[in-house]
């Protein structure tokens, strides 16, 4: 029997829960929601890059007519330093509360320190125009090297640096050193015989997401909190917004919003704790919703980094060493991705000697946030492009190289465990077996191929399944649905319950209806919450069989849950009992049958992206075109092939973007120009090819259908395959993203003089 | 805010000549309303120009065509004869914005707003078109090239509006094009945006050539030089290396987020040769 046939729902591409509310424009986001009586909250942001807050004066706003409340950092409670255990980067909920409201010092453009609310969004929109602030302006520090210089003026005062060793001279602002790795490098390259080092750098990119950061928050009088808002974790809006008001969990009930895209970038709160605040003081809901340009300005962006790989190989094309050393911005606050960054760009290989140390770099830009597989793009776009120069050097194809190199089951990880099941060489292969790798290019035209790996998450989840009293299911689960997870859970629930999908209905309760549930982050959801489903629904198949047992009065261990129904072993003849006779009885039998399951998802599947990218560029003027792409991808099992295709694509197109166009650009005041997607160059549509993509099947053993995270691997993948293109299309070899027309023209001309 | 939309020509100008209030003319609103949405600043006054049936029309005649200043680029775009005519003009209008902004969007607009980028303005001079102005004291005729003075600057008078634009039948064995560079392939500003007009002799022999560039000095430029380099020749090898060098030496850009100096220099040369190519194969397959 072959693996498809096993199913009945896994694999079908069913029309997703969501759907037809998304289409039709019914679905109610974080900016959709009301309340009589409610006001407007508007924040005031720093017009410095870092100054001192000598004074606030909110005097003449609070008497402004229509303006309820209005706070600053002093109506905030001044929070100890505590590591959060909720979110996805590192953070520190004490940094965190100094990052929604500035104290003592404002440390980015945007930096929010003062909120008000108003009857009114004009009224509040005025009303901050009338808040004094006094500032005494510091010099700031925009990029690394700056920030690392010894004369460089500090961010924070108190900054306790870890991973140095005792009497080290650490670089003023590096928060954090990290190492890993095995082996010695130094042999490895000694007994290369091509060796390739080359230093990258790469600038903040956006998330990007459509819907910018919306909420409303009910405060009553008893201190009750509600919360409506989109995010990536519910729960995790809950812990911020209690954390930060110094007030107990159980006092806040986070209602989920649908969520127009987080990408990583709503794994953190900015306005649910000053909205909570502010109606708290005033005694009325607070609304509040982000314009495009605080999007940018002030919430978290993809960190910059500069990035050193060398790189060993032999003349047979077997690697023999590798290094690396990261600088890697954290922002205006620590907690930069750095650490999986070094963790995941040589985890594709399989190298005896492997070293990579890391840097946790304070700059005066907004705090970074989580952006898909974060830290890991731009560390396969420094490994990737000296691994396909070291093709080049050593003229073997550039994915025959990394196949005699692939990791398999067994190779040990640089960051340390041994892999299991992995399917590397499985995506690799398909990579090369695709047509589009043998096509033939025109003129101008270059082919470029790259290799990606995230870890993927597991952590905490919780899922309920409820049979109703007409024998349908409902699932219930406590992560927001980014990329179709609610398709996916409802498409498990029917696979194991045996039932059809349409008899199933799926939900996302609020952070009082379900059990804890870390973030939808780390592409966990279908893997992790779908374990939880998965063990809800057996718990429930249980019960459907004692009651089945009860009413026929056998033992309960005789009775089998099989294709839907309840049937008597050794009895053929015995009528089966279904969910809904069970459903309808169930009073009688015990009352309600609900199954439930909390769990720590262990077992995660890592995963491996691979993909080829054709451009053309236009020798005259630098413009690169994306021509044609192929995604290939190791899912595990897809459970809704259309939506792993999609996080395919929308990975792809991302990277894409952060590889061609897109770029935070600062003035010498450390203000960003380009605060809009007009000028924050996103790709649209027309500027890119239809990507395919190829699901490559290498079920993760330790998952009850194989799943391993897929939201993340895509995105790592785009950036080297594209620079790489570039690179076959002209011959020249970029080290600086993003690859915009002056800069790509630039490389032409430099490479014509010195041919010259 | 008050919002008037006056049914003639008097009557605009009138409310446009009223002082005390600070007062806008409007007519697809894709520019003044996204500043009024970024800057917050609205003006009191706000005059529609849609309503006005002069401006909101195309008419044809032996002459020429008269295209009033409110009709949108999505109409310009659906007008057969015109875009037979003129198609670099047709095109620069259609590369504005997106399908919805076209809509929308007029050539008095993009042309009154004054960005040194607007993509209609290059193609309209080298085009040689001219527009009709109306105001207090009467209407007035004015080359395209004299209505932009620099960034957000018009030589318009207190209570004047652009009427309409008005371009000739193409002459014998005459074609334009407009040509623009921008990093993504729509939704962008022009880095470099390059319009050429040229007439061919019965032996490929330019006999006339305008030049138009946008996006390399404070206002859309006419270059002359350019142009001139080309007339005698036939629209190959030397002479275009002549008008490109000419069109990048006329440039005075800026280094913005959007392109570097040294880069808009270049490629503005780039952009006007080949535009005076797609325009010479236009002209050659017209008798
Ligand atoms: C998303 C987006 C993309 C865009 N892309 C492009 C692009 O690719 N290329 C480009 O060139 N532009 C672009 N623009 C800018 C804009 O769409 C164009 O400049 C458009 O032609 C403006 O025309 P409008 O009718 O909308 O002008 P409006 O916004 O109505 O007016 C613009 C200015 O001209 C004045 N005005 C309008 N009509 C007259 C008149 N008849 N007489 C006197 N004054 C008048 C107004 O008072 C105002 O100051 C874009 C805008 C947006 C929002």
């Amino acid at each position: 029997m072959s693996e498809e046939a096993k199913f009945r729902w896994i694999g079908t591409r069913v029309v997703r829960p969501d759907g037809v509310d998304k289409v039709t424009g019914r679905a109610t986001y974080g900016a959709d929601f009301a309340l009589p009586d409610m006001l407007w909250g508007r924040v005031l942001r720093s017009p410095h890059a870092h100054a001192r807050i000598l004074s606030v004066d909110t005097s003449r706003a609070l008497a402004h007519d229509g303006v309820e409340a209005v706070i600053t950092s002093q109506d905030l409670p001044d929070i100890p330093s505590e590591e959060a255990f909720v979110g996805e980067q590192p953070t520190n909920f004490r940094e965190l509360s100094h990052n929604v409201m500035a104290r003592g010092k404002v440390l980015y453009h945007g930096h929010a320190l003062a909120a008000v609310a108003a009857t009114t969004p004009e009224i509040a929109a005025s009303a901050l125009d009338l808040i004094e602030v006094d500032y005494e302006v510091l010099p700031h520090v925009l990029d690394m090297p700056a920030a690392m210089a010894a004369s460089a003026p500090s961010l924070h005062r108190d900054l306790e640096p870890a991973g140095f060793a005792a009497g080290a001279t650490v670089p003023p602002n590096v928060s954090r050193r990290i190492e890993l790795g095995h082996g010695e490098p130094d042999q490895g390259f000694a007994a290369a015989d091509v060796v390739v080092e080359r230093e990258f750098t790469t600038k903040p990119v956006h998330q990007g997401y459509i819907e910018p950061h919306a909420c409303l928050v009910q405060a009553n009088p008893d201190d009750d909190i509600t919360i409506w808002s989109s995010s990536q974790g519910h729960f995790m809006v809950r812990a911020y917004t209690a954390k930060l008001l110094g007030i107990e969990l159980s006092k806040v009930r986070a209602i989920p919003a649908e969520i127009g895209g987080g990408f990583g970038g709503k794994t953190t709160v900015y306005l649910e704790p000053l909205a909570a605040q502010l109606s708290r003081i005033s005694g009325r809901p607070v609304k509040m919703v982000m314009s495009r340009e605080e999007v940018f300005r002030a919430t978290g962006p993809a960190l910059g980094t500069r990035i050193r790989v060398k790189m060993g190989c032999k003349q047979d094309g077997r690697l023999t060493g590798a290094e690396a050393v990261l600088h890697y911005e954290a922002g205006a606050f620590p907690g930069s991705p750095v650490q999986a960054g070094a963790m995941t760009m040589f985890a594709p290989y399989e190298l005896e000697h492997v070293r990579v140390t890391g840097y946790d770099v304070l700059v005066n830009k907004p705090k970074t946030a989580a952006y898909r597989a974060p830290g890991a793009p731009m560390g396969a776009f420094a490994v990737e492009t000296v691994i396909d120069e070291l093709a080049e050097k050593l003229e073997i194809d550039p994915i025959e190289l990394r196949l005699r190199n692939a990791a398999r089951k067994g190779t040990q990880a640089p960051f340390g465990p041994r892999y299991r099941e992995i399917g590397c060489v499985e995506t690799l292969e398909a990579l090369r077996s695709h047509p589009h790798y043998t096509a033939p290019l025109g003129p101008n035209q270059g082919r470029g191929v790259a290799l990606g790996f995230w870890f993927n998450a597991g952590m905490q989840s919780s899922a309920g399944l409820n049979v109703n009293e007409d024998g349908s299911v409902s699932v219930i689960s406590g992560n927001p649905d980014i990329g179709g997870s609610r398709a996916s859970l409802a498409l498990m629930a029917a696979e194991e319950m045996g039932i059809d999908y349409e008899k199933v209905g799926a939900w996302i309760a609020d952070t009082a209806s379900i059990g804890f549930s870390d973030i939808t982050g780390g592409s966990r959801v279908t893997f992790a919450t779908g374990m939880a489903v998965v063990e809800a629904a057996r718990d429930v198949k249980r019960q459907l069989c004692e009651r089945a047992a009860a009413i026929w009065e056998v033992e309960p261990e005789r009775v089998k849950w099989v294709e839907g129904e309840a049937r008597l072993e050794g009895e053929p003849d015995r009528e089966p009992l279904g969910l809904v006779d069970l459903a309808q009885r169930a009073a009688r039998t015990g009352g309600p049958i609900s199954g439930r399951a909390s769990l720590t998802a262990r077992g995660v599947g890592m995963a491996f992206g691979a993909h080829i990218c054709d451009v053309e560029v236009d020798p005259e003027t630098g413009r690169v075109e994306v021509i044609r792409y192929t995604a290939v991808q190791d899912a595990g099992r897809a459970i809704h092939p259309s939506y792993v295709e999609g996080q395919m694509q929308g990975g792809a197109a991302q990277g894409i973007g952060w590889a061609l166009n897109e770029e935070y650009v600062y003035d010498e005041d450390g203000k960003m120009c380009n605060p809009s997607f007009l000028d924050y160059r996103m790709p649209v549509a027309s500027d890119l090819p239809m990507i395919d993509t190829v699901i490559v099947e290498v079920p993760n053993p330790r998952h009850p259908y194989g799943v391993r995270g897929v939201g993340e691997v895509p995105i790592v993948p785009p950036i080297p395959a594209v620079v790489n293109a570039v690179h076959a299309a002209t011959g020249v070899r970029y080290f600086d993203l993003p690859l915009s027309p002056p800069r790509v023209l630039a490389g032409i001309e430099a490479a014509a003089d010195r041919g010259a | 805010m008050q919002y008037w939309s006056p049914g003639s020509i008097e009557e605009a100008v009138g409310l446009l000549s009223e002082t005390g209030a600070t007062t806008r003319a409007l007519a697809g609103g894709t520019d003044l309303l996204a500043q009024i949405r970024i800057g917050g600043q609205a003006p009191e006054r706000v005059i529609d120009l849609k309503r006005i049936p002069e401006l909101g029309r195309i008419d044809v005649d032996a002459q020429g065509f008269r295209i009033g200043a409110a009709v949108c680029s999505a109409e310009i775009g659906e007008h057969e004869e015109l875009r037979a005519a003129w198609p670099g003009v047709v095109e620069a209008a259609e590369l504005i914005g997106s399908t919805q902004i076209q809509g929308r969007a007029s050539l008095g607009g993009n042309l009154c707003n004054a960005s040194p980028a607007a993509d209609s303005v290059p193609a309209l001079i080298a085009a040689g078109a001219t527009c009709t102005l109306a105001g207090p004291d009467g209407r007035r005729e004015v080359r395209v090239e004299d209505v932009v003075l620099g960034p957000g600057q018009t030589s318009l008078a207190l209570g004047e509006i652009v009427v309409d634009f008005r371009l000739p039948r193409p002459q014998y064995r005459t074609g334009d094009a407009y040509l623009r560079l921008i990093p993504r392939s729509e939704m962008d500003i022009a880095v470099v945006g390059a319009g050429v007009c040229l007439s061919l002799d019965r032996d490929g022999h330019c006999t006339a050539c305008r030049v138009a560039l946008g996006a390399v000095a404070p206002r859309p430029i006419l270059v002359a030089g350019a142009g001139e380099a080309l007339v005698g020749h036939a629209v190959e090898g030397d002479a275009l290396a002549a008008l490109s060098a000419a069109a990048s030496a006329a440039t005075d850009p800026i280094d913005d987020m959007r392109g570097t100096r040294d880069y808009r220099i270049r490629v503005a040369g780039v952009m006007a040769r080949r535009a005076a190519v797609i325009a010479a194969e236009r002209a050659a397959s017209r008798v």
